[in-house]
């Protein structure tokens, strides 16, 4: 196909000529299956968003309820990736460096997360946390409650986050050469210096990665959250859940306006990641 | 140090009267091993326990019944339904985008890939409001769809489209670094032999890739099954029609008739384990470095 683009003396600048046919077949289906899919509708978002008026689009999103809601999910999604930094980089460590019965079973079971659905794993929480359940009924005495509650919010989203801080730390753990540690231990370091001075900083960068993935994830999650939360206006009401709510008044301004919120937060995230992966190759030559 | 060195003999670190510098003390190790299982323990662990155990609470015959009850049976094929449309377009999509991506050179490849993996980032509520803006009746399609008696939102095409979007990105995510690694070496040299296109995707870059791209099909089918964020939205849940398996255990849920929400749920917890178990043998026979498959 390119080749007879050549001879046409049509060859595209952008692109450099191969012998591989299927290049217009292949991206161009591609680039039709991304518009109609994803580009198509989220430009109905914008549209929508655009179409609302600035003024009507600042008295939506400055309504006590939704910067309550907003509120909500970002300081709980906060909370849940940091536990889920301290937790996961320890539990990328031993899974790496020590050999234990179960390991294998284990290092499988941290991807359950991704694999369990959302809903099940949000009445399951609920469950085992309820004031009745497992857990709940031994903390019931101490007087504390975390199904719903906030705290409710975070125990659903440490679980939803975990993998992402797990799998992104450990290959880096695994790529940690030796010899920087006997190097460490050699220059007199103790192992508690080793670890905190030398190992950790290198992995600053997947630390981080971990981090705002975690917390993207958790931002924008829905089906764990909303029934362990209660759903209490201005306590445990979490963004995506108002969004739903409007929809189903069929209140498409207030829904829209949240909504493209939303997304621009999730754009700071991508981009944060971005430039972490970027400042990452050039100081430490890894992705994250 | 005699306590240490005590330690170190008996984890067998090295050789008799010496701490190997490079690892944790004995107790450091076993420490951090107690916290790593207490904590996966209490939160992934004992929630995939109490699945089952809420389900079988009131016995076998009971939750047997929740799961074959008529509207259970309907979700069940519905769910069935939405992933094998799903599936199936986001895998040739997933073939078709790796293939330009990883054969060829063009300007702006770094930005489609970003294109591509956008929907891990935007919330599956958003994947459900974007198409309810698309094809409601306050649209611009709308009134256009409606006369022509198209129904899309909280109909089965809206399901599967939501389903569609939060997988999107599934096997083209598995399989754009797994090509891009393997060069364009082997394909030059089919073509140059004389092989037509489709022969050298048949033979020479399919069996390159087959446990990639099983890979990323068993994850978007998982991902598929299990979506409840994005479908609750765009589902309108009418009872046998729109409702799939995870918007039935939140109607069973909500119903107090928790027997049977966990019930179905426990079908669903079941795939989970089904899919974590092919994962790791796949990640055996594949020889994948780590089991991570994230967002970006």
């Amino acid at each position: 196909m390119s080749t007879a683009a050549e001879s046409a003396g049509a060859r595209p600048r952008w692109k450099q000529p191969s012998i591989i046919p299927g290049f217009g077949l292949t991206f161009g289906f591609s680039i039709f299956y991304l518009s109609a899919i994803i580009l198509i509708p989220l430009g109905a978002l914008g549209w929508h968003t655009a179409s609302l008026g600035w003024p009507e689009f600042w008295r939506i999103v400055t309504d006590p309820r939704v910067i309550a809601s907003l509120r909500v999910s970002f300081v709980t999604s906060l909370i849940a990736a940091c536990v889920n930094v301290v937790f996961g980089v320890i539990v990328a460590w031993v899974l790496v460096r020590y050999r234990f019965p179960g390991r294998r079973i284990i290092d499988a079971a941290v991807d359950l997360p991704f694999a369990l659905p959302t809903a099940v794993a949000g009445i399951a929480l609920t469950a085992i946390y309820a004031p009745n359940g497992m857990i709940g009924s031994l903390l019931q005495p101490f007087g504390i409650k975390i199904a719903y509650t906030p705290l409710g919010i975070v125990v659903a989203l440490i679980f939803i986050g975990l993998p992402f801080v797990v799998r992104t730390v450990q290959p880096v753990i695994e790529e940690i050469s030796h010899e920087v540690e006997e190097a460490a231990a050699t220059l007199g370091a103790s192992r508690a210096q080793t670890i905190f001075q030398v190992i950790l900083p290198g992995l600053a960068p997947a630390i981080l990665t971990g981090f705002a993935l975690a917390f993207g994830r958790a931002v924008g999650e829905y089906g764990s959250v909303i029934f362990i939360a209660g759903n209490i206006p201005f306590v445990s009401e979490i963004a995506p859940l108002l969004i739903v709510m409007r929809l189903e008044e069929y209140n498409y301004p207030a829904a829209t306006a949240i909504g493209s919120i939303m997304l621009v937060m999730a754009f700071f995230v991508l981009l944060a990641i971005n430039l972490v992966q970027a400042w990452s190759r050039r100081r430490y030559g890894y992705g994250g | 140090m005699a306590a240490e060195r005590e330690a170190a003999r008996r984890s067998g670190a090295r050789a008799a009267d010496f701490r190997d510098p490079t690892t944790e003390s004995a107790l450091a190790k076993w420490v951090l091993i107690a916290i790593t299982v207490a904590f996966l323990g209490l939160f992934l662990f004992l929630p995939l326990i109490s699945v089952f155990s809420e389900a079988l609470r009131r016995g076998v015959d009971v939750a047997y019944e929740a799961i074959t009850e008529p509207d259970a049976v309907e979700a069940i094929k519905l769910t069935l339904l939405v992933a094998s449309i799903a599936v199936p377009l986001n895998l040739v999509f997933g073939v078709c985008a790796a293939w330009a991506i990883a054969k060829y050179e063009f300007k702006g490849k770094a930005f489609l890939i970003t294109l591509i993996d956008l929907p891990f980032s935007v919330s599956p509520v958003i994947a459900g409001l974007v198409y309810v803006l698309l094809f409601g009746s306050e649209s611009l399609l709308g009134p256009w769809l409606a006369r022509h008696g198209i129904q899309i939102l909280f109909a089965v095409p809206g399901v599967v489209l939501a389903t569609i979007f939060v997988t999107f990105p599934f096997v083209a995510r598995e399989l754009i670094p797994l090509m891009e690694d393997q060069g364009t070496g082997d394909e030059e040299a089919a073509i140059s032999l004389g092989a037509s296109g489709w022969q050298t995707f048949l033979h020479v870059t399919l069996p390159n890739i087959k446990w990639g791209l099983l890979y990323g099909v068993l994850l978007c089918n998982a991902r598929a099954m299990g979506e409840f964020g994005a479908v609750s939205v765009v589902s309108g849940r009418l009872r046998g029609e729109t409702v799939t398996m995870p918007l039935q255990v939140e109607i069973l849920y909500n119903e107090y008739n928790f027997v049977a929400a966990f019930a179905v749920a426990s079908l669903l917890a079941l795939l989970a384990l089904v899919t974590l178990a092919l994962k790791a043998l796949l990640e055996r026979v594949y020889g994948r470095d780590t089991a991570a498959v994230i967002g970006h």
